[in-house]
């Protein structure tokens, strides 16, 4: 087999992997198929909460505070109704000072953010403090109060009880008992053995709901409330603390919210944009470079083809910033097409046959494409690291249409440039092979 | 040689449009958005007629929020920025807007940054820029290794550092006057798109620096002894065509997303436009022919054969 011929078969290959390709990327479109394009919140609409956690008052564990935190989260995120929704927890940049722990919470649809912070944030932090002798200053406030380490986190669960003679109240009085897990038990046994005699206050969002006074030490691991609640009070107050109590504080430090008419629009017009951006670099491309133009053009089909495959199978979630990246990268991807379709016409131009001058146009252009293109994925490689998520959205289309186009200019025009070639070729192929106002004359000129 | 050879003329043209530039952002300044520096933003769209600017001022001003600016968006639309809202403030808001019911709105965009993760993305940003030219620059310096006469690969670095610090400065330039007629504000894409543009216009430097080692490698093969400035202005006609064309494709895309892309990303979009095109004029311009008073004082201790003058 001659070496065109097996360029011709591995270009056959090459269409026929597209072909595959393109049939994912047409197929996978409908709704909830699990291939389908995911969209950013500012692309579909809806809302990003970002939240504070304060792990100050965390003794210990506080990996695992913090996962509980976001298992709360997510179970209330669950019941207030929305679909797929996404909460991770976050590390604030290690270069700004402080490191904070963060919760990241996305409501694809939900555009009422007040109604949003409510539902993840009216939920009680329980707290268990002693009471000091003299009073304390704790963080620049003067406190009588002192942390325990007991805190809402060791919760198993809270049950509504009415009080009778026998357990020590006036009589049918609404009370919360509390039972705690394992550690929380143990924790509450040593923290009543310890201090006999003193007042241990029960705290709920920062107020103290009711300071009994410790008579015993107390095992098993329950304990009561009796504050005077109404039965109504008693019953909120168990639901909220059985839904989780929060294991740690947060505060709320960011929230975006996008209406689904913008998103709508924003998706649109990058879809128009991605489209007349394609045909515009795609015209030049053929009218100033004719026949390898048009290799180039095929090239940059199977571009789009792997990037929106990339895409979806990732996935990447696309945001008005990711389109942005993707049609800047459809002009970059066939820079390199012009860098070697440049460096071919000169070899032409010195006499030499179509075939010799792809071949030598590819090598002496690469190591030009190279330098090129590494600063540029160093560039998105920074970009994503400096990432909140919009930032990262542009990276990663940007970092992956970098990588791709490397593959589809170098690459895949080489194999279709070299199967379509003829060995020498005559005075057509040099005008097919040549580049804006020239017809494909062997000059001399200078090249001053 | 044109270009090599009148470089003087180049040098003060492109500082002048620099100079202008560094005075747009020095006198209009960069007006930062609350991505920066904290706050709220609502942006909602009217139903019915919208009520003017001034009656939502008069309203919006009781409510106590200190300092709120409002602007005109669209055909119907309103934005409103003020320090960061609770949620209970800016339900307030919206019924502000809306007159109280009176007149009928949408909302479509509530974002609400607090001060300190505002200051945080500040520094970030700064960081990532200063991060991705030193690698770049330390790219360039490693892969322009072997050529070292009559250069060192460090000096090809230093112009990259230069370059691309004008190609930052051009946009932001820009940007500031855009912002001023325009009320544009500096926020995350803005840095996105100066991060992009630096990743970006590096490259048309490398075309012709590569250009340039190239004949220097052949020059030493061949044995042929050329006046350094001649390779230089050799290199930079022959890739004269490619530097233009390769900008032009994305300057092409760019148009697209300018002038039909979402009204989300059209600031972003300009900042990349005026940077590509500031990118490639500075490559051509200045990239390669400052290769020749640069390689007049750091003349390499290990040439062998120094250039001679003409």
């Amino acid at each position: 087999m001659s070496f065109r011929a097996g360029r011709i078969l591995f270009a056959i290959v090459i269409l026929i992997l597209s072909g595959l390709l393109a049939w994912f990327v047409l197929s996978t479109n409908g709704e909830g198929n699990r291939f389908k394009v995911k969209l950013g919140l500012d692309l579909a609409g809806g809302t990003e909460l970002v939240y504070r956690a304060d792990t100050s008052g965390v003794t210990g564990d506080t990996q695992g505070a913090l996962n509980s935190l976001r298992d709360v989260i997510d179970r209330r995120v669950n019941l207030f109704g929305v679909a797929e929704p996404l909460v991770q927890l976050e590390k604030s940049s290690a270069v700004a000072g402080a490191q904070e722990e963060r919760l990241l919470v996305e409501l694809p649809g939900v555009t009422d953010v007040k109604a949003a912070v409510d539902a993840l944030g009216r939920t009680p932090v329980l707290e268990f403090k002693l009471r000091a002798p003299i009073a304390l200053e704790i963080n620049g406030t003067t406190t009588p109060y002192v942390p325990t380490g007991l805190t809402g986190r060791y919760l198993k669960s809270s049950e509504l009880q009415f009080s009778s003679q026998s357990n020590g109240g006036t009589g049918n009085e609404p009370i919360v008992v509390l039972h705690f897990n394992d550690e929380g038990s143990k924790l509450f046994e040593k923290i009543t053995s310890e201090h006999v005699g003193t007042p241990l206050a029960i705290f709920l969002d920062g107020e103290v709901i009711s300071e009994p006074i410790i008579r015993e030490a107390i095992s098993g691991g329950t304990a009561t409330i009796s504050g005077n609640f109404t039965p109504v009070e008693g019953r909120d107050l168990v639901r909220n603390l059985n839904f989780g109590a929060l294991p740690v504080p947060i505060t709320l430090i960011s929230s975006d919210s996008v209406g689904p008419s913008l998103g709508a629009e924003a998706f649109h017009a990058g879809l128009i944009a991605s489209v007349v951006g394609f045909i515009l670099v795609s015209l030049f491309m053929i009218i100033w470079y004719r026949l390898p133009g048009l290799i180039a053009t095929a090239a940059l089909v199977i571009y789009v083809l792997i990037t929106v495959a990339l895409i979806k199978f990732v996935p990447i979630t696309l945001t008005a910033s990711g389109i942005a990246g993707f049609i800047l990268s459809i002009g970059l991807a066939v820079d390199a097409n012009v860098l070697i379709f440049e460096r071919m016409k000169e070899e032409l131009r010195a006499g030499k046959g179509a075939q010799e001058a792809a071949k030598i146009g590819f090598g002496r252009a690469w190591p030009a494409i190279r330098d090129g293109h590494l600063t540029m994925i160093i560039s998105a490689v920074i970009l994503f690291w400096v990432g909140t998520s919009l930032v990262k959205g542009f990276a990663l289309v940007f970092g992956f249409g970098v990588i791709t186009s490397l593959f589809s200019a170098v690459f895949v025009s080489r194999i279709f440039l070299q199967a379509i070639l003829p060995e020498h070729g005559g005075r057509l192929w040099r005008v097919l092979c040549s580049s804006g106002f020239n017809l494909g004359r062997v000059s001399n000129e200078t090249k001053n | 040689m044109f270009i090599v050879r009148h470089r003087k003329l180049f040098f003060i043209l492109t500082g002048m449009i620099l100079a202008i530039a560094i005075g747009a952002i020095a006198i209009l300044g960069l007006p930062l958005s609350i991505d920066f520096k904290g706050g709220s933003l609502v942006e909602v769209t009217y139903n019915t007629e919208r009520p003017s600017l001034d009656t939502l001022h008069e309203s919006i001003d009781q409510l106590a929020l200190g300092e709120v600016s409002l602007r005109e968006s669209g055909e119907n639309g309103v934005v409103l920025r003020s320090r960061t809202l609770t949620p209970e403030e800016h339900n307030t808001v919206l019924a502000t807007l809306s007159q109280d019911g009176a007149a009928m709105l949408t909302e479509q965009r509530f974002n609400s940054i607090g001060p300190s993760l505002g200051a945080e993305l500040g520094i970030k940003a700064l960081y990532a820029l200063l991060a991705v030219i030193a690698a770049i620059m330390l790219y360039i310096a490693w892969a322009f290794r072997r050529v070292s006469r009559p250069v060192s690969s460090w000096v090809y670095g230093l112009i990259v550092v230069i370059i691309l610090i004008h190609d930052v400065i051009i946009p932001a330039g820009f940007y500031a006057i855009l912002a001023h007629f325009t009320g544009a504000e500096v926020d995350a894409l803005f840095v996105v798109a100066l991060l992009a543009i630096l990743g970006y216009s590096v490259n048309d430097t490398i075309v012709i620096f590569d250009r340039v080692r190239e004949h220097l490698h052949t020059n030493d093969e061949h044995r042929v002894v050329e006046d350094f400035e001649v390779t230089v202005g050799k290199s930079v006609t022959e890739t004269l065509g490619r530097s233009i064309n390769t900008s032009l494709t994305v300057v092409l895309a760019l148009l697209a997303l300018v002038f039909v892309g979402s009204s989300a990303t059209v600031d972003f979009s300009w900042v990349l436009l005026v940077g590509v095109i500031a990118g490639t004029y500075s490559s051509i311009l200045l990239a390669a022919p400052l290769l020749i008073p640069l390689s007049k004082k750091f003349v390499a201790t290990t040439a062998v054969s120094k250039p001679k003058k003409k």
